[in-house]
């Protein structure tokens, strides 16, 4: 049976929404960290791609999708480092900076591959996927939702660790304060540059996972430009959740099927302009911005560097 | 008489330093854009070093195919039209306020448009009467595709720069449809726009294949320059960008002045499209997606809005782009070292930015 | 309180000098600061009273001198050294995160690992609301607090780490006669407990009713001091003759008087509000009802503790906020449905309080931010062109008849001070034949000196026919220029009623809702 309601299209459209879904929630965890500390990260996408690079090339050099994950989490980190030492540290434009730590890591992560790779195009070690018991077993969407790598489960547990920091930890108080009020923080003996550099390298970290995600478990090989706008995508997730990041998981979920109709669409027989499909998780966003973002909650103190002695 | 005659050469010296005040002004902030572009050349060295590519070949491939060699330099001067449009575009937005990431979007989708009328209109129309047309019509385009972010910042309040990103997106792929759907050649095999007769595209000049773009493009970006810091319409769009709650507190119309921020400068990216359409591309491919917008974010802003800057900049980024084509060929990489260069420039410029703060701060 | 100076300071200034570009702001300070004393810190705006707060908080570190703490040379890097060493600020401005609780505010910068003590916070916060002797739930959030319990947050947040020194900034501004009042009992409760307390205020009476000591600043130099057996010895009245010569250098006037005069019986109305209302998001609406009707030439005076829609009356008079309902009428016309320009054009002023974040735009000249209500318009700009030299000849008009401190027309207006920056705006706001000023705390923050200027202004400008809604939370300012005054609470205006002597109780009472009229 072909069609909307057909057991084909459900279950491609579940599980691909997962895979791709994954490195939205990752990536929207980490920028709804350093959005909640007062650092808008527009170079998040940068990250990504920087993230989904490295984690292939640690995967490719240890044959281990873990060593990948962890490689493109350090990779990540690495490139936020530019945004912790210059707009943490030395209070530059953050939207400027941001738009460069994504051009430089398209331009980077292309010429690399393109003078490494570009001849042979391998793949990673193929993924396992696990499913979790009773669970996949549902009809239709079990096997959609619980069939999956173990680093599709551990974002999940991620976010749920974040939830906890942010509300009941001594460095979720002062992440907050760093982007609501960074003076109180600093007069109350905080370091607004410590907490704020802390949240964009768990960013990075963060970005990079997902970005390595992309490559290791959803495509199983870098191409450039392989992010393809879901860094831009989870920033928006980022602002959308506003700060109750447990949201991020139904909201990741929703947008990764968004992104995944066109092969579901195929799948299942269904002739729509595949160029239409794909746009629709942008319009999608518009809509979303349009009917939620008037409340969306942003910080007060959002996108604006940090000067001790100036008020 | 001797009274007068020594006040003229007292008027007279004073002009001198003043003149020398302000070349060594010009020298100075030269100096401070030049090291940014100096540390991007070292650092993009190391990187063709890695590659195991030799960094002082490719950099003077780049400068001989770029700059030097006619032909290169003729291209480099046709891709600065386009790029001196969209800086235009941004030389109103940024110091508003406003931040237009959307150009990209806007550039697309005006150019299709063009893309399609152009052969259209072509055998029905004399040369100026159809560039005209073509120029109004590519800036009206991309105008009224920025109304979308436009009325959604101006009345919900909603953040211009998720909404112009997303929708670059959704115009590319927009675009995209109305080329595969509707204005595709129905004798060609790809999806692509009818093409524009090379005898029916824009004028050129000194006898070279560079048109009439770029007078158009070196008009907008000094017209903007002038615009933003002589007149009335411009001072309020600085005070919209330096207190938007000032100017509401002085009476300025906010939706008004937000709707014609957007339109000028979503405008100029489609103005910019049409130049180059008209000028060189004369067709539109379904997956056209010439990506400089974003490039040109960090120039203007590098060139702090000033028309002169502004210039130099753009000449400076399609020297590389042009002549970086052939070097990458002849290196056998691909074709993105610019990209990497322009991250690397922004980077350096944010520290000599802050060097520069702390140098102030001293004296 | 004599025998505090046999003991060991808390602590030691001891030649402070720090300079900004082209200022200085301290220049070879030397304070000491004794347990059980309340020293009052005296200067007008831009003395350097900032500056040094600054310094002795970690937020700002001097370019020379030395700081003993207890005897003991020591630096203060940062805001937490300043806490861990006993010396707690209370800033001008508040300093809370508003979005969190009370409690989490006090754990904020304190607890910085994983786990949260938030147990043995709530006893710590128990044991200094006891010193205070007052009462604070823990599990409230800041932001909707009223101004005099954040202010005891924030006494409490400045004595978590250890009770050493107290440094008040400014902390009268935003309280209420009786709000006032519990501050004074809270000061003087932490004294006899052995703290030293710093009170920096620019009003001479405050320093010299709540201070033990009172140091005077003058432009970033210690030009005097009154010492305790000063205080108790000689008459008020010498004080303060010889404090303010300290404060201005020889000659002051910084005296009150009674500006206000009579209106004429016979003056027609020319400016109703009828019913105005705007919705609020929190338990009663940000504007109740709201109506009055002025006579030409009239001041009426809005009192009322901060918050309590003042602000938002005076930005629906403007234009800048939507009403729900009611009407605004100048001359009978309604200006209800006008925009902010065209009320302008009818004469409508609002005086902003505000000034850095909507009524100057900080990295533009003081010239252009004397024309900002009129971009565009001749003989400034001409054929949309700007015309510099005529703006330029305008701002040095106003600048030198409003007596404002500035080098030249051309200077960035952020580097002003508030005062001088006030003075621009109110030079802009009455240049251009006003009909109907709206004042929101004109004076706030300015010496007394510029305030007594500024208050002349405005009764001078009613007798020449302008009416004048003045919104303050003086109320010593409101009975000496305006003619009636109304009370504002919770969006609520009481009936405005005869300015005469001896109100001022009344209106408090009203301010706080403890009785209607």
């Amino acid at each position: 049976m072909n069609g909307l309601f057909s057991e084909v299209f459900i279950s491609s459209l579940v599980s691909g929404g997962v895979i791709a879904g994954i490195p939205l929630i990752y990536a929207g965890l980490g920028e709804a960290i350093s959005e909640r500390a007062g650092v808008l990260n527009v170079g998040l996408e940068g990250m990504m791609l920087g993230g989904a690079y490295g984690g292939f090339v640690g995967a490719l050099h240890f044959h281990s999708t873990w060593f990948g994950l962890l490689s493109g989490g350090l990779t990540g980190m690495i490139i936020s480092l530019f945004m912790v030492v210059l707009c943490v540290r030395l209070n530059s434009n953050q939207i400027v900076v941001g738009i460069a730590i994504t051009l430089g890591a398209e331009g980077v992560t292309a010429l690399l591959h393109g003078a490494i790779y570009a001849d042979t195009y391998p793949r990673v070690p193929v993924v396992h996927p696990y499913a979790i018991p009773f669970l996949s077993n549902i009809p239709i969407i079990g096997p959609g939702f619980f069939n999956h790598h173990i680093s599709a489960y551990l974002a999940v547990v991620v976010v749920f660790f974040v939830s906890w920091v942010l509300k009941s930890t001594g460095i979720g108080l002062s992440i907050k304060a760093a982007g609501d009020q960074p003076h109180a923080l600093e007069a109350a003996g905080g370091g607004v540059h410590r907490i704020r550099t802390i949240s964009v390298l768990s960013t990075g970290l963060l970005a990079g996972l997902g970005g390595s995600f992309i490559v290791l478990v959803g495509a199983g090989l870098f191409v450039p430009f392989i992010t393809n706008g879901k860094g831009f995508l989870a920033i928006v997730l980022a602002m959308l959740v506003r700060g109750r990041v447990r949201w991020l998981i139904v909201a990741g979920v929703l947008f990764g099927m968004s992104l995944s109709l066109t092969t579901a669409l195929q799948l299942a027989g269904i002739d729509v302009p595949i160029d239409l499909v794909l746009m629709l998780p942008f319009v999608l966003i518009i809509v979303v911005l349009f009917a939620f973002g008037r409340r969306s909650y942003l910080p007060a103190a959002l996108a604006l560097p940090y000067d001790r002695e100036q008020r | 008489m001797s009274a007068l005659h020594d006040e003229t050469t007292v008027v007279a010296a004073e002009r001198v330093s003043a003149i020398e005040g302000r070349l060594t002004r010009i020298g100075r902030s030269m100096a401070t854009a030049m090291i940014p572009v100096i540390g991007a050349f070292v650092i993009g060295g190391l990187l063709l070093a890695v590659l195991g590519r030799n960094p002082f070949s490719f950099y003077g491939n780049v400068i001989h195919h770029g700059l030097i060699g006619s032909l290169g330099r003729q291209e480099t001067l046709i891709r600065m039209a386009p790029l001196l449009l969209i800086a235009a575009g941004l030389m109103i937005a940024f110091p508003a306020g406003i931040w237009n990431l959307g150009t990209d979007g806007q550039y697309v989708m005006g150019g299709v448009i063009v893309a399609d009328l152009g052969p259209e209109l072509a055998p029905h129309f004399s040369g100026f009467v159809l560039f005209t047309t073509l120029f109004v019509v590519g800036f009206a385009v991309a105008a009224i595709w920025s109304l979308i972010p436009a009325i959604l910042k101006a009345w919900y309040g909603i953040n211009e720069i998720i909404s112009t990103l997303m929708l670059t997106f959704i115009g590319l792929r927009f675009s995209a449809f109305l080329v595969k759907e509707y204005f595709y050649d129905r004798e060609t095999t790809v999806p692509q726009t009818r093409v524009l007769a090379v005898a029916d595209r824009l004028p050129r000049m000194f006898s070279s294949r560079v048109h009439i773009g770029l007078v158009v493009g070196f008009v907008a970006v000094i017209a903007v320059h002038f615009m933003m810091r002589n007149t009335a319409f411009g001072l309020r769009l600085r005070i919209v960008g330096m207190n938007p709650k000032a100017a509401i507190h002085a009476g300025m119309n906010m939706k008004a002045l937000t709707l014609a921020i957007f339109t000028l400068s979503a405008g100029f990216a489609g103005l910019a499209a049409a130049v180059n359409i008209a000028g060189v591309d004369g067709v539109v491919r379904a997956e056209w997606n010439p990506a400089v917008g974003l490039l040109v974010v960090p120039l203007v802003f590098l060139a702090r809005f000033h028309a002169a800057s502004v210039i130099a900049f753009i000449a400076a980024f399609a020297v590389f782009q042009v002549g970086g084509e052939s070097a990458s060929r002849k290196a056998d990489i691909p074709n993105f070292m610019v990209l990497f260069m322009v991250g690397l420039l922004l980077v350096f410029m944010a520290l000599g930015e802050y060097m520069q703060l702390r140098s102030s701060r001293k004296h | 309180m004599v025998l505090a100076n046999e003991l060991t300071p808390s602590v030691e200034l001891i030649g402070i000098t720090k300079t900004y570009p082209g200022v200085v702001a301290n220049s070879d300070i030397h304070l000491t600061l004794r347990p059980g004393e309340v020293h009052s810190l005296l200067g007008e705006n831009g003395a350097g009273k900032s500056t040094l707060i600054g310094i002795l908080s970690g937020m700002v570190q001097p370019d020379a001198g030395e700081i003993r703490i207890k005897g003991e040379t020591v630096r203060i890097n940062s805001p937490r050294d300043a806490l861990e060493r006993g010396i707690g600020t209370v800033y001008q401005h508040s300093l809370l995160v508003p979005t969190l609780t009370v409690l989490d505010n006090l754990l904020l910068g304190v607890d910085q690992g994983w786990k949260l003590g938030r147990d043995a916070a709530k006893a710590r916060l128990q044991e200094v609301s006891t010193l205070l002797d007052v009462e604070i739930d823990p599990s409230s959030v800041v932001g909707d607090l009223a101004l005099g319990q954040r202010q005891q947050v924030e006494i409490v947040r400045a004595l978590w780490r250890g009770e050493g020194v107290l440094i008040l900034d400014e902390p009268t501004s935003m309280l209420t006669p009786q709000g006032a009042e519990k501050l004074v009992q809270v000061v003087r409760r932490l004294v006899s407990n052995g703290l030293a307390v710093v009170f920096i205020t620019h009003k001479l009476n405050e320093a010299l009713d709540l201070g033990d000591r009172v140091t005077v600043l003058r432009r970033g130099k210690i030009v005097g001091e009154v010492t305790p057996a000063e205080l108790q010895n000689r008459s008020r009245a010498q004080i303060t003759d010889e404090v303010l010569k300290m404060i201005f250098g020889e000659k002051s006037d910084a005296s009150y008087a009674a500006f206000a005069s009579q209106v004429s019986e016979t003056a027609d109305e020319t400016f109703r509000v009828d019913h105005l209302s705007v919705e609020g998001s929190g338990p009663h609406p940000v504007l109740d009802n709201v109506s009055f009707t002025l006579k030409r030439g009239e001041i009426l005076g809005i009192a009322g503790i901060d918050g309590n829609g003042q602000k938002e009356l005076a930005e629906v008079l403007a234009g800048q906020r939507h009403a729900d309902s009611g009407e605004i009428i100048l001359d009978d016309q309604s200006i209800q449905n006008l925009s902010i320009a065209a009320r302008q054009a009818k004469g409508i002023r609002y005086v902003t309080d505000d000034r850095h974040g909507e009524g100057t735009v900080g990295p533009l000249s003081i010239a252009l931010n004397i024309v900002l209500k009129r971009v565009g318009e001749v003989p400034f700009w001409r054929w949309s062109l700007v015309r510099h030299s005529s703006i330029r000849e305008f701002a040095r008009k106003l600048i030198h008849d409003h007596d404002v401190r500035a080098p030249h027309e051309e200077v960035a207006i952020s580097t002003l001070s508030g005062g001088n920056m006030q003075k621009v705006i109110l030079a802009r706001e009455l240049a251009l034949e006003p009909r109907v000023v709206v004042y929101n705390k004109p004076t706030y923050g300015l010496d007394a000196r510029t305030t007594s200027l500024v208050l002349a202004s405005i009764a001078d400008q009613a007798k020449a026919g302008v009416t004048t809604v003045f919104i303050s939370t003086e109320l010593s300012e409101i009975v000496s220029i305006c003619h009636r005054v109304a009370v504002m609470y919770r969006g609520k205006l009481s009936e405005p009623i005869m300015v005469r002597s001896g109100i001022e109780l009344k209106l408090g009472a009203l301010m706080t809702g403890s009785t209607t009229l």
